[in-house]
């Protein structure tokens, strides 16, 4: 047991007879700099509001926002050390939201009263 | 590489040297855990879902409606929610803290990144807690409970113009009951305008005094305490999950073998924590 060194976490995982651990461990120092990425994009997005980048600040927001997630999803919740399938079901999951979520909104520019004119009934304000 | 040669390490399974844990239904411990966290993570793409068609209602009525958002997302503390993300954020480090304390076996550890993780849920809450009491003060509330109304002495601001808020009304006991043509939701309960929102969030005063309070304000508070309601009873579910892996790790079940409960558990934190991180821009820091 000479070679056996409890500071290795590699050491101390379970493995299976193949030597391979069960699950990859994240390094404390990884998970130490995630966080502290995750509240630097925090502070950005805060600034970024107080700018005004026109048509744009919805999309500046919530490209802020997919770059924390990316980062909470692929360390945090490891799927940068999961088989691939996972990472696949995640990102399907977001392509279906995405795809309702379009599909609704192409709707709300075709309502009745504004494609016809005078569709709707007055209704007294 | 043969069979833990030169490896002093745990039985996969978390059984005994030698015997092995693993349900009989599977192949081997790595199957094992393997299959759990498929398993979890189609629950989390049932969540993302759900939350989707929420989030999608927001998309459709802020397409619709964008003045709406930009007047009544000032009565939101920026501050507040952003220490709630904070918070949360800290609160997934501790997470994922304890799901590498339980892979290394390591029991004293890994209860101490449980009780963190629950106490930062709970500071999440308490935050919650003092952000939906100030807006049940002020009546700012979902649907026909919107009715705002500052505090005695509070300065009010010059009367809004008649052509984006609705007609004023007389006083409050004019009650929704009423069969008039007019909607509802425009005439009922409104106090009478030129009431300012002010004091109500810590808004900037000359922002907020520029607005006309556009119509239907209401929605957009519907769709703030629906979201964030739901995400709160999403956090509220990660504390007791929280802290039965309290019980759980205390008693000494988990082990650098087994511990996918507490791998499941993180995932379902994180998610929760990926959310919010969405919500945070969408309805507090609305340009």
């Amino acid at each position: 047991m000479d070679n056996f060194k409890p500071e290795n976490s590699e050491d101390i995982a379970a493995r299976e007879g193949d030597g391979k651990p069960l699950s990859h461990i994240l390094p404390a120092k990884l998970l130490v700099l995630i966080w502290a990425l995750l509240l630097f994009l925090t502070f950005v997005t805060v600034a970024a509001s107080e700018f005004d980048f026109g048509g744009l600040n919805l999309w500046v927001a919530l490209a802020i926002a997919t770059a924390k997630a990316t980062l909470v999803a692929l360390y945090f919740m490891h799927l940068r050390y999961e088989k691939p399938v996972i990472g696949l079901i995640f990102i399907s999951s977001l392509v279906f939201v995405l795809l309702f979520t379009s599909i609704t909104l192409m709707d709300t520019q075709a309502y009745a009263p504004t494609l016809i004119e005078g569709y709707a009934p007055k209704i007294n304000q | 590489m043969s069979e833990t040669e030169g490896h002093n390490s745990p039985e996969a399974g978390g059984a005994a040297k030698g015997r092995s844990n693993v349900p009989h239904h599977f192949d081997s411990a790595r199957q094992h855990y393997e299959s759990n966290i498929l398993g979890m993570w189609i629950f989390l793409v049932t969540e993302i879902m759900m939350f989707g068609g929420l989030f999608c209602g927001y998309a459709v009525y802020r397409a619709k409606h964008p003045e709406i958002f930009i007047y009544a997302h000032q009565f939101l503390d920026t501050r507040l929610g952003g220490l709630n993300t904070v918070v949360l954020i800290t609160s997934s480090l501790t997470m994922a803290w304890a799901v590498r304390s339980a892979q290394l076996g390591r029991r004293r550890e890994l209860v101490l990144c449980l009780a963190l993780t629950f106490l930062l849920g709970g500071c999440f809450l308490g935050v919650k807690y003092v952000e939906y009491s100030q807006k049940w003060r002020h009546g700012m509330l979902w649907g026909q409970k919107f009715q705002p109304h500052g505090e005695p002495g509070m300065a009010l601001n010059a009367q809004p113009s008649s052509n984006t808020v609705n007609t004023p009304v007389a006083a409050p006991s004019v009650t929704a009951a009423a069969t008039s043509a007019a909607p509802a939701e425009a005439t009922a309960g409104f106090p009478a305008p030129g009431l300012a929102p002010q004091g109500l969030a810590v808004p900037a005063p000359e922002t907020v005094e520029l607005m006309q309070r556009p119509k239907n304000v209401h929605l957009f508070f519907g769709i703030y305490f629906a979201m964030t309601g739901l995400h709160a009873l999403h956090i509220l579910i990660g504390m007791g999950l929280m802290l039965w892996l309290l019980v759980l790790s205390a008693k000494g079940r988990f082990s650098a073998g087994y511990f996918i409960p507490v791998d499941q558990v993180g995932l379902y934190w994180h998610l929760v924590d990926l959310i919010w991180i969405f919500l945070f821009p969408l309805l507090y820091l609305i340009r």
